[in-house]
């Protein structure tokens, strides 16, 4: 089958799960920023969500993304190291053209991969988790009350700065993987290159900055998030 | 005005494939400004020659850019600083400082086993060509030079795309040692006129599975590999074969 066994079919396997990825990280950032405005709004997502088999069907396709993005990243550093040959140059000089983050996305996935690890433990365990194992108060809220935990997580200075460095290895390495996903699938060339880099840029710092705005906001701020009326916006089933 | 310089000139040297490969250093002294690195190195090599010593090996033809036989990856990168995208042949000693130590290896890629010193084999990128890179043309009496339109655009970008010489430059450049920039031009060289079409499936396919059969790495899309080419090919052209090659399978 070609996408296993040919260069670019491995690479258009990165490039897909990529996007969908960035797909979900874009929902995930959105709804996030419901907790800015209300608690109560954001914990009737949570509640949605919770442990519905919808939340659970989509989180195992999450989860398969994940970990297919993951193995081909070791699967493709390992061939491309083997490709490079055991000999290092004394010298190298790096292009001025050369992103820093395009040579180093194993790094940056890597620390992307730890911080996601944390943010499991710090949510999920509680929440989805918490209730599929009939456990619901483990972790001392109830399982659906999102913003408890938010509040919980980004008053610890530790987890908040652990998360701010997660936040900016994600945007590192979005700033590369999202240009870099489309020059695989084939839909760039001297004018869409450009323009696929700058949407990927523009894309990622909004997305990233929601995420900073939501850590920042609880961190220093938690008295002041999530104070508006669910009933009164617009949008609220009444 | 010409002035002279003193240099050092940091070369490898290394006895075959398996051989582990060390540096040797040489005292280069008063060489005019204007000297070309290849001259410079020609100097080195009578002056070792003279010490009873055996000479640096490395590979040169044509010396004037258009062959792509030199490829010394000189102070970190492929081909040196040129003055704009040209190969080493075309590095002139005006770019180095009074009294530099000048660090010359080979390419570095498994995919280009040295023979000696500085000189690899690059056969692997003749084998891609020959792989696909070309069109099957039936002789006869030749066709009419209008017959075919082609428009402008598309025949001068197809001319870019030939320009590359098959240096390797990207190759040595990528930290994947990813051929991609090559085959990508030498697909695109035809993939951009109509009488490469009818082949243009088959090629991409070919030419990509005789690639990866060569143990060439994976493109991760860094771009080293434009920032030196000599002939200032682009990823453009490598987004073209990902395309090419996409497009085929799924016709398949």
């Amino acid at each position: 089958m070609w996408l296993f066994n040919s260069s670019i079919g491995r690479k258009l396997i990165m490039s897909v799960t990529g996007i969908a990825l960035v797909l979900f990280v874009t929902f995930h950032g959105c709804m996030n920023v419901v907790a800015l405005i209300s608690g109560e709004a954001y914990n009737t997502i949570c509640t949605l969500l919770g442990s519905n088999w919808y939340a659970i069907a989509a989180t195992t396709g999450l989860a398969a993304l994940v970990v297919i993005h993951i193995i081909y990243a070791f699967i493709l550093t390992v061939q491309n190291r083997k490709a490079r040959g055991n000999n290092k140059y004394a010298v190298t000089d790096k292009p001025e053209k050369v992103e820093w983050a395009s040579q180093n996305m194993l790094v940056l996935g890597i620390i992307v991969v730890l911080g996601l690890l944390l943010h499991l433990f710090n949510f999920w365990y509680n929440m989805m988790f918490a209730e599929i194992i009939g456990n619901p108060m483990q972790g001392g809220f109830e399982p659906t009350d999102g913003f408890s935990y938010m509040k919980q997580t980004f008053g610890n200075p530790i987890f908040s700065c652990l998360y701010i460095i997660w936040l900016v290895a994600i945007w590192f390495h979005l700033t590369h993987g999202m240009w870099s996903a489309m020059q695989t699938l084939g839909l760039s060339g001297h004018v869409w290159f450009n323009r696929w880099k700058c949407i990927g840029q523009v894309w990622s710092t909004i997305i990233i900055a929601l995420f900073l705005l939501v850590v920042l906001a609880f961190w220093f701020c938690p008295d002041c998030v999530g104070q508006c009326d669910f009933k009164l916006l617009p949008f609220a089933v009444k | 005005m010409a002035k002279n310089l003193n240099v050092t000139i940091k070369f490898w040297k290394q006895n075959g494939p398996k051989d582990k490969g060390h540096f040797e250093t040489h005292d280069l002294k008063n060489i005019p400004d204007d000297t070309s690195f290849l001259e410079a190195l020609d100097i080195m090599n009578e002056e070792l020659i003279a010490a009873g010593k055996e000479p640096f090996v490395f590979d040169h033809d044509c010396r004037e850019g258009i062959c792509g036989m030199c490829s010394l990856y000189i102070n970190g990168t492929p081909h040196g600083k040129t003055e704009r995208g040209a190969t080493t042949c075309q590095l002139y000693m005006r770019r180095f400082k009074e009294g530099e130590t000048i660090t010359v290896e080979p390419w570095r890629s498994a995919g280009f086993p040295v023979i000696k010193d500085c000189m690899v084999d690059r056969t692997a990128f003749d084998k891609i060509i020959q792989a696909g890179g070309y069109t099957t043309v039936r002789t006869g009496a030749p066709q009419d030079a209008n017959a075919i339109l082609i428009p402008k655009q598309d025949a001068d970008e197809a001319m870019d795309c030939a320009s590359c010489i098959g240096c390797g430059a990207c190759v040595a450049a990528c930290k994947n040692g990813s051929a991609m920039l090559f085959v990508s031009s030498k697909v695109s060289q035809l993939a951009l006129l109509p009488q490469g079409r009818p082949e243009a499936a088959k090629r991409a396919k070919a030419m990509v599975a005789k690639m990866d059969e060569l143990g060439f790495g994976n493109c991760t899309n860094t771009r080293a590999c434009e920032a030196v080419c000599p002939k200032c090919e682009t990823i453009a052209n490598i987004a073209r074969l990902n395309r090419e090659f996409i497009k085929a399978k799924l016709a398949d």
